[in-house]
């Protein structure tokens, strides 16, 4: 064949290619983009017209924003005691000999990657029922932290390792106490390794829909991601106003997360435990 | 100010490795003192142990009128200065210097005064409130050097200063760091691998190896006397001359070749094994009133150009299937020979050194 | 030179052993409590005949092994095994890694615009909470005023009714390819350039390029991706938003089963066998793929 012509004919097959995939990618996205400003919204994807009557849908449904409460208050209490937790056991497993220390992560690693939410649904619905912690929001809290503590662990080790041992030998010969080392030294310098596992865990809570909706059985106690579900399968017509503005605000905070840690550390964070 | 005196100081770690093993030193007040050795020498870990980070095992370690073989790092009144400067990335430089001072729980506007007044000598003032990042390496180690400055302390301890710096900024900083001692007047401990830096900064010197002190002296006594074979081997910017034989007839035959036996060597017995030993330095081309049997003379096998210098390999004996041995010597730059060309050198007897052909191989006192 | 090898053990911090035990105990709780022990209940619990409701509810009987004959003889849960083995087959170890690789491939060449245009959706679908990502395929495919009907003019074509697990096959493709793509792009900018200019200079092809130099650098990247998306499939929970494992569970993968058998149908201890199956599936994998990222810390 003409080079020429193979050399066209490669590159107009490379667009087609593009344009397919982005209408693959796309396709669905239009729908969350379009429909909470378009007048008298349908489930399809259209804009005919700007408005922002829809977001009225928003602030006259009772149940929205406690279930926006909710989301934040599982997604902040986990990520605030898996920081907490994760930070304490990285830094005494990074600074402290401890017989078996890897084996010790890496088995846990190993298990939180297989105790998924789906493979230990039932031992944790019974445990949490005879604890008398079904249908209370501390039980998720603390059923996700354990399912994300292993993770967080091993990434804020890696972080305290990379942090040289003379900034404690340096604050110590100066005189500091170990509660000084670590006030003034340890913490501020591994508080960007903490930010992010934070961040990390946040966005894995704030998307979680399996394991609230098991353990949650009022529905004022359940989050955005399983609140938003109700709305369709309430039967009858699902409220699209409704639906697509509170999917759009409630989106958006896991987008803008994302795109902090991903500009500052790379997807490497990503991952983990998912489901 | 203060002495620093260390008996029988042993440190073991959880292992069982002995990173310092039985050492007794003492370090008069006001002196710069080094500790130079290869790496895994165990020199740094005798200057931790010295700081407290590392805990004795055995011994004693006192610090002036004090003994704080059992006080914590920072009860012991001395200041170091990491191989890495240890700055802490989230503070000012100002707020760097001063932390030992916000330890001591001393005001806030006083510790600002303070780093101010330890910062300006040493061309820091208009960096006061840049952080470590926004550095550049010799910027860093004077900042870490003003933080162990602010706090006075009795001892300064520097655990390899100048390794993290370029060749160049190296040497400038020899010369700085030793003006700068000589004006405090605090006994400073520096931990080297670098014999250069030993030799030019220290007042006196301690070599070691495997956890033990080989030999300590001036700079000048140990590169002019080295105790032993390792610490001849050590020390001195070209390699020594070490070459074994045996005494002959009031001679040493070196194998191909025979060089006198220095002054007050006369006991040693005929057949007795030894390494003699010359500085290439303390090598010249002999001249016509050289006597000659204190001549080596071989063919030139190497030439490397050290600048003004030379540095000569000399192959000598060798002749009727015999191995031969090969001799160093530095001369002037005028004096460059060819390679291939015969060359008659000469030792300076004075100079040379014997030393026991065994695994010790200490030297031989005349 | 720095003591590194003894020094780097220890306790630079002066914690002490006590206070570092006290410091590492919280989490080695909270995990040993809410991650090993429901592990290990389900072993347990997989032996019993435990339901929430009726007489297991009130004294639950030893039955051994009753439980997994009881599933192995039980046409739904072997059509459920089938089902999941052709999603997380046909959607992960296809789809995913197929189309993450050739997303990778292709844009390492292309514009900025494509690039980052193309990044960005495929990032999205990745990101956007599950919740939000089913609704947008309801209303996608949605029978009557779907955006896909509406696109090729079909008029009640249902295809969540008519193919369900071609739907959730193509969802989780849409889903998942961010990783894949994402692992790819920074596996390829590990092939050195000089390879790659040796082989074109050689005359090599793309296709040949690919096949001589760059799949043999990677490969070890592409058994690693394979086996996280695999478990990571195999556990998810997403396509029973979407058909909620029917029509009849004709989409109803394992996940979904023992939701379905366990809490909504209350048959705790079948459930449990049926988990503690869905627990060793995923630690065969994940001994496998540690076993991977061993030998290959081991080899560099």
């Amino acid at each position: 064949m003409n080079p020429v012509v193979r050399t066209l004919l490669s590159r107009v097959g490379g667009y087609v290619g593009a344009c397919l995939l982005v209408v693959f990618f796309a396709l669905p996205l239009l729908w969350l983009v379009l429909t909470p400003f378009t007048p008298n919204p349908t489930y399809r994807a259209s804009l005919s017209g700007v408005t922002l009557d829809n977001f009225r849908a928003l602030v006259d449904n009772p149940q929205v924003w406690p279930s926006i409460r909710n989301s934040l208050v599982l997604a902040g209490g986990s990520a605030l005691l898996v920081v907490a937790l994760a930070a304490l056991a990285a830094y005494a497993l990074s600074r402290v000999r401890v017989p078996g220390r890897d084996q010790l992560l890496y088995a846990l690693l190993l298990l939180s990657s297989i105790v998924t939410g789906t493979a230990a649904m039932v031992p944790l619905f019974l445990m949490l029922f005879q604890l008398g912690l079904i249908d209370r929001q501390v039980g998720v809290v603390l059923v996700l932290t354990g399912g994300l503590l292993p993770a967080a662990v091993f990434m804020l080790k890696d972080f305290v390792d990379s942090v040289p041992r003379s900034y404690e030998e340096s604050a110590r010969v100066f005189g500091a106490k170990p509660n000084q080392v670590l006030r003034h030294v340890v913490l501020p310098v591994i508080r960007p390794g903490m930010a992010t596992v934070g961040v990390w865990a946040l966005v894995q809570v704030w998307g979680n829909f399996l394991v609230p909706y098991v353990l949650l059985a009022n529905p004022s106690k359940q989050p955005a991601a399983v609140v938003m579900y109700t709305f369709y399968d309430a039967g009858g017509q699902p409220d699209f106003a409704l639906i697509s503005t509170f999917a759009l605000v409630y989106s958006v905070p896991v987008v803008l997360l994302y795109l902090v840690v991903n500009r500052r550390y790379g997807f490497a964070f990503q991952g983990g435990i998912k489901g | 100010m203060a002495t620093v005196e260390l008996t029988d100081l042993v440190t073991q770690y959880p292992n069982g490795v002995r990173g310092v093993d039985g050492v007794d030193l003492a370090i008069a007040d006001g002196e710069f003192f080094a500790l130079l050795g290869p790496s895994g020498c165990g020199k740094t870990t005798l200057l931790r142990t010295l700081a407290g980070l590392e805990g004795a095992t055995e011994g004693r370690v006192r610090i002036g009128e004090r003994d704080v073989t059992a006080l914590e790092p920072g009860e012991r009144d001395v200041a170091m200065v990491f191989q890495d400067y240890a700055l802490f990335p989230h503070m000012t430089v100002s707020e760097n210097i001063a932390y030992p001072l916000r330890i001591q729980k001393v005001a806030r506007g006083e510790r600002e005064e303070r780093a101010r007044e330890s910062a300006d000598p040493l061309s820091l003032g208009a960096l006061l409130e840049r952080r470590p990042a926004q550095l550049s390496g010799g910027q860093q180690q004077r900042v870490a050097l003003a933080r162990a400055i602010a706090c006075h302390p009795q001892v300064f301890l520097f655990d390899e200063p100048l390794s993290n710096l370029d060749a160049r900024l190296r040497l400038e900083a020899r010369t700085f760091l030793k003006q700068l001692q000589r004006r405090l007047g605090v006994t400073t401990v520096f931990v080297t691998h670098d014999q250069a830096e030993a030799l030019a900064m220290s007042d006196r010197m301690a070599v070691m190896e495997a956890g033990r002190i080989r030999q300590v002296g001036t700079p000048r006594e140990v590169f002019q006397r080295p105790a032993s074979l390792f610490v001849a081997n050590f020390i001195g910017a070209t390699p020594m001359n070490l070459l074994e034989g045996a005494v002959r007839g009031g001679r040493i035959d070196l194998g191909g070749v025979s060089v006198p036996l220095p002054a007050g060597h006369s006991g040693l017995g005929d057949g007795e094994r030894v390494v003699w030993g010359v500085r290439p330095e303390y090598v010249a081309t002999a001249g016509d009133g050289v006597p000659a049997d204190e001549v080596v003379e071989g063919e030139v096998s190497a030439v490397e150009n050290l600048g003004v210098t030379v540095l000569v390999t000399v192959a000598v004996g060798g002749r009727d299937g015999e191995e031969g041995v090969e001799v160093r010597a530095v001369l002037p730059e005028d004096d460059e020979p060819e390679v291939g060309a015969r060359l008659r050198l000469h030792p300076q007897t004075a100079r040379v050194l014997l030393y026991r052909a065994d695994d010790d191989g200490a030297l031989v006192e005349p | 030179m720095p003591s590194t090898s003894p020094a780097a053990e220890r306790d630079v911090a002066g914690l002490g052993r006590a206070r570092a035990l006290g410091f590492v105990a919280p989490a080695l709780v909270v995990i040993g409590v809410f991650l090993v022990f429901p592990a290990v209940w389900t072993l347990y619990l997989g032996l019993l005949d435990y339901s929430l409701t009726g007489a297991g509810a009130q004294a639950p009987t030893f039955v051994g092994l009753g439980n997994y004959t009881e599933a192995l003889g039980d046409p739904a849960f072997t059509r459920s095994l089938g089902l999941t083995l052709v999603y997380v087959g046909g959607s992960a170890v296809l789809g995913q890694n197929v189309l993450g690789f050739a997303l990778a491939w292709r844009l390492r060449g292309a514009g900025k615009v494509v690039r980052s245009g193309l990044t960005v959706l495929v990032l999205l679908a990745w990101i956007l909470p599950g919740s939000v990502v089913a609704f947008l395929w309801q209303a996608l495919l949605d029978r009557r005023g779907g955006t896909l009907n509406a696109l090729l003019g079909t008029t009640d074509q249902a295809w969540v009714l008519d193919h369900p697990m071609w739907v959730i096959v193509v969802f989780n493709i849409w889903r998942g390819t961010a990783f894949s793509m994402l692992l790819y792009t920074a596996a390829l900018s590990s092939v050195p350039r000089s390879h790659l200019e040796v082989a074109r200079m050689s005359g090599a092809s793309g296709w040949q390029q690919l096949r001589d130099v760059v799949l043999p650098t990677v490969r070890r990247h592409v058994l690693t991706n394979t086996l996280l998306i695999t478990l990571w499939t195999f556990n998810d929970f997403s396509p029973y938003l979407l058909t909620g494992g029917g029509p009849n569970g004709a989409s109803e993968i394992l996940p979904v089963y023992v939701y379905r058998e366990a809490i909504i149908g209350g048959h705790l201890g079948y459930g449990s066998a049926i988990s503690l199956l869905l627990l060793l599936a995923n630690l065969v994998i994940a001994v496998f793929y540690l076993r991977v990222l061993r030998g290959r810390t081991e080899a560099t």
